[in-house]
């Protein structure tokens, strides 16, 4: 589609190190002063002199800080290097982008398996309930550390693309635009009831205890089947039937109930994975936060965007049946009746609500050409009435 | 891009369009005309598509598009919130055609509408010699394969704006190369009307 299109996961940004920024405290939401928090984040390409080629990359539910290249001797490219790298959407050549773990995370940033300072013993449930804009406040922090007044953009897809939209409510002087995909304003009821079957999954497990099981076993059954629920909800019946089909695996042990299809396999296998790497406790705090997050407080979400200045990009895709497209545009209408300067595209594309991470052509051209006009201040404008 | 290499329709519409107004296309296609808008008129331009592949292009050239539909697009802008609506070559495969003009000229203090002239004298030869439904240069697809759901002519779309009490401020009639100055409903291919409420 486009000249500059390039084949995937090459052009990486190549080894990288997750770095850490600590601070005293946060003033939550809900009034309550938490501190230490410590965040995770990595950063690729070159900050420019005048600061001004900074995006904020922010990531879903199970993300990271390790959105691109390789960490030494290990060989697990990072969530979105397909679009981030030289010559990429995010072009590293150009931009200088920085990835965090989120506050309540378990991939370095400070969350419920954090050390409690004052106990000396993992939070789990003593962590404080958190909401997206603590999650967003907290990123503004290391933002500023940074040295950044302004961002050029703010890009993430579902709990990323909440992020995007806190940002774009209460920092809107700090960024130059937003990039929110497959995403809403808020969570419909569908949306809930999935992440409470998650929930309850995890916390049905016998070793959960109420939190407290860093120190024994940890409920794994119970968070490989909320991911295995999660899995469901990312796929489209398209995309499950051409990966899977009613293909069976092949035959194994003796039992009724074993994985006959491939789907169950690959479920299985998704949720055991999952359990190697996330914590049951961030899984339910961070689902309750996407839960309660409303971006428009309650009013008409063109309100909460009066007087914004940045420009946004608003980007669904068509088979993605857990943020379906109406949702986005309901993001662009408000962004109409707020007159900011506002594209939408809905990509046409069967791999669900995954889509967002694997759609990458499509997505990257909406994206580098969105942030190319952002960042060289491009009004298509020139000679007037020659 | 000197003048004689702009599409004539869009030479018109450009001469139509007041500098630094606010701009809404409906049916933006690849936003050839929007960019040129802009480009020369330094208009505030906002598009509206319905086909993917073209909101990339438009995306490609730094436009504000959104993607959707012409009929169920308008709604939500609030009273003249644009100087101009532009309906360019899209008016005819509208669904409620009647509806969107109506929402345009709410949306929008004037609009520009460009259609192809149903009766245009090589169509009419066409359906009398031949008795076969028109294919021509502004009306290039066969029956079974046109996008167009209705078909009208400038003496129509005139009738029309009378029994709607919509003023036309400005027509243009253009044929393949020039405008067309003479009897246009027979020899103009192309109708261009700024009308308003």
């Amino acid at each position: 589609m486009t000249k500059e299109k390039k084949p995937v996961n090459v052009n990486s940004v190549g080894v990288v190190k997750t770095e850490y920024f600590s601070f005293n405290e946060l003033l939550l939401e809900n009034g309550e002063r938490f501190g230490p928090i410590t965040l995770a984040y990595e950063t690729y390409g070159i900050l420019n002199k005048e600061k001004s080629n900074a995006i904020l990359i922010l990531h879903a539910l199970s993300g990271d800080a390790h959105a691109a290249g390789i960490h030494e001797n290990e060989n697990i490219t990072g969530w979105w290097d397909a679009f981030i790298g030289p010559g990429k959407a995010f072009d590293t050549d150009k931009y200088f982008v920085i990835c965090s773990n989120i506050l309540g995370g378990c991939k370095g940033s400070t969350g419920p398996a954090s050390i409690n300072p004052k106990t000396k013993k993992p939070y789990a449930l003593d962590f404080p309930l958190i909401s997206i804009n603590d999650i967003v406040n907290a990123q503004k922090r290391l933002v500023d550390h940074l040295g950044i007044v302004k961002l050029l953009s703010v890009v993430g897809g579902s709990m990323g693309g909440h992020q995007v939209l806190a940002w774009l409510v209460n920092y809107s002087d700090s960024i130059r635009s937003a990039v929110p995909i497959a995403t809403t304003i808020k969570h419909s009821p569908q949306q809930i009831a999935f992440n409470e079957v998650g929930r309850q999954s995890i916390m049905a497990d016998v070793h959960w205890k109420s939190g407290n099981y860093y120190d024994g076993t940890v409920p794994s059954k119970g968070l490989a089947v909320a991911r295995m629920i999660g899995h469901i909800t990312y796929m489209s019946d398209k995309s499950m039937a051409e990966k899977f089909g009613r293909d069976k695996k092949e035959a194994g042990e003796p039992f009724k109930f074993t994985a006959d299809f491939e789907v169950e396999g690959y479920l299985r296998y998704r949720g055991d994975n999952f359990v190697k790497r996330f914590d049951a406790n961030s899984y339910l705090y961070i689902t309750k936060a996407m839960d309660n997050f409303d971006a428009s407080k309650g009013k008409p979400f063109q309100e909460a965007l009066r007087g914004v200045k940045a420009k946004v990009l608003v980007i669904a895709f068509k088979s993605d049946w857990l943020y379906p497209a109406y949702q986005s545009k309901e993001i662009v209408k408000a962004c109409k009746l707020a007159g900011i300067e506002t594209t939408y595209c809905e990509v046409d594309s069967a791999y669900g609500h995954d889509a967002f991470l694997l759609e990458v052509e499509e997505e990257s051209h909406l994206i580098r050409h969105f942030l190319k006009k952002v960042y060289y201040a491009y009004e298509v404008t020139g000679n007037y009435g020659e | 891009m000197e003048n004689e290499d702009i599409r004539l329709d869009h030479r018109v519409i450009l001469e139509l369009i007041e500098p630094h107004s606010n701009v809404l296309d409906l049916g933006c296609g690849t936003g050839d005309l929007l960019y040129l808008l802009i480009k020369r008129k330094g208009v505030h331009g906002q598009g509206i598509e319905i086909d993917d592949r073209a909101i990339y292009k438009c995306v490609a050239k730094g436009l504000n598009v959104f993607h959707g539909d012409i009929d169920s697009g308008l709604a939500e802008f609030g009273d003249k919130s644009f100087d101009y609506v532009v309906l360019n070559q899209s008016m005819q495969q509208i669904i409620h055609v009647d509806k969107v003009i109506e929402d345009a000229l709410r949306v929008g203090r004037r609009i520009v509408v460009g259609f192809p002239n149903f009766a245009h004298y090589k169509s009419r030869l066409q359906m009398f010699f031949q008795g076969k439904a028109p294919v021509t240069k502004a009306l290039p697809y066969g029956w079974y394969e046109t996008p167009n759901l209705h078909f009208f002519s400038i003496s129509d779309f005139k009738d029309y704006c009378r029994s709607k009490k919509i003023n036309i401020e400005k027509s243009t009639c253009i044929g393949p190369r020039r405008k067309a100055l003479i009897l246009p409903n027979l020899f103009a291919e192309t109708g261009i009307f700024l009308i308003a409420k």
